[in-house]
């Protein structure tokens, strides 16, 4: 197969399907946009895409908490027809709000193994430590370079936009379990100092980390790799000129942003 | 039976609660300066049938777990009239 399918699921709320869609479409698929509404209809359309994306926006007008009607929507009908997608070897990208609603649906970290979780989550994307919705460009190192979206990617520019990005758990000690299966994916890490060496990698504090997130962590993969759910917007780097200092760091060309659709769309070849 | 319930959810003792340190300093900067210990939750009512109060409150529960309210970081209180 040399040119995969995406579905780009939408739901009310919605606001970042179309330049998701068109990053995908820039890398060689053939994305379509895809209420969520229609695919309760015909859950069987899933059979068609070998990429699922939620992107981002405000779905259900973040009501009770970002993702959290979106993620329920996930259940009932639509099990059986997303573990059956996800048999197969395709792929799995949530962007901000569709990272909060993999997350919150249980489908990250853990991936659709023993999908949906019987117990209780262990973890949740809430509140920013400082309160406010906050956008900004953060520093990024990967953690999960087996994951099919991250491949070929050591660190990376990435501008954030969100309310609800601080990564929360029950039990600090999951974090080596993570680490072991390799659910870390992205970390915000500080910039270089003067003399190339970065100050330590110890709980950052903002902006680096720029909503006090568990671990400094931006991103989540499940074990297989393929699944991933992240905080900030590859699909608003596709072209150098995105980032703001793109002219004093001499950029041309293509954004970092888009070599994490590149590689869903190569994994395919 | 009918029942009224009213469900408070409140960030849970001891976690950050970001909204609530806004709305103190936003609150001090108003001039209300004696305003602390902000927390910011939410409240949700609803109508329930049930054959017991009991049964109100466990199918109340269940929604709490499952959607209402978040299990990380969120607790819960339940108020149950009748009518």
């Amino acid at each position: 197969m040399t040119q995969p399918r995406v579905c780009v699921l939408r739901a009310p709320g919605t606001n970042c399907d179309s330049e998701t869609a068109f990053a995908f479409e820039r890398c060689g698929a053939i994305a379509e946009r895809v209420h969520l509404f229609r695919l309760l209809e015909n859950p069987a359309v899933l059979k068609d895409y070998q990429i699922l994306c939620l992107p981002g926006g405000f779905s259900y007008g973040d009501d009770i908490g970002a993702g959290v009607i979106f993620s329920q929507k996930l259940g009932g009908p639509l099990v059986e027809p997303l573990r059956e997608m996800l048999s197969r070897d395709t792929l799995l990208l949530g962007v901000c709000n569709g990272f909060q609603v993999l997350l919150k649906a249980g489908l990250l970290p853990g991936g659709t193994q023993n999908w949906p979780p019987s117990g209780a989550r262990d973890v949740t994307l809430t509140w920013n430590e400082n309160g406010k919705y906050t956008a900004l460009w953060v520093r990024l190192k990967n953690t999960a370079p087996h994951n099919a979206f991250l491949k070929g990617i050591d660190e990376i520019d990435l501008p954030i936009a969100h309310a609800e990005g601080r990564l929360a758990v029950r039990d600090p000690g999951v974090l080596s379990a993570w680490q072991k299966q390799g659910n870390v994916a992205l970390c915000y890490v500080p910039k270089a100092g003067a003399n190339g060496v970065r100050p330590t990698e110890a709980k950052l504090e903002y902006p680096e980390n720029p909503n006090g997130s568990f671990a400094n962590i931006a991103a989540l993969s499940d074990a297989s790799g393929r699944v991933l759910g992240l905080m900030p917007h590859p699909e608003r780097f596709i072209d150098a000129t995105q980032h703001p200092r793109w002219t004093r760091l001499g950029l041309t060309g293509d954004g970092d942003g888009l070599k994490v659709f590149q590689n869903a769309v190569d994994y395919f070849k | 039976m009918n029942f009224r319930i009213h469900v408070r959810v409140m960030p849970r003792t001891g976690l950050l609660d970001p909204q609530g340190q806004a709305v103190e300093h936003a609150l001090g900067a108003l001039g209300f300066n004696e305003a602390g210990d902000v927390r910011v939750g939410r409240a949700i009512e609803l109508h329930l049938a049930a054959p017991s109060r009991a049964e109100a409150e466990a199918r109340t529960r269940q929604m709490c777990d499952k959607l209402l309210a978040n299990p990380v970081t969120e607790d819960y209180l339940l108020q149950v009239e009748e009518g």
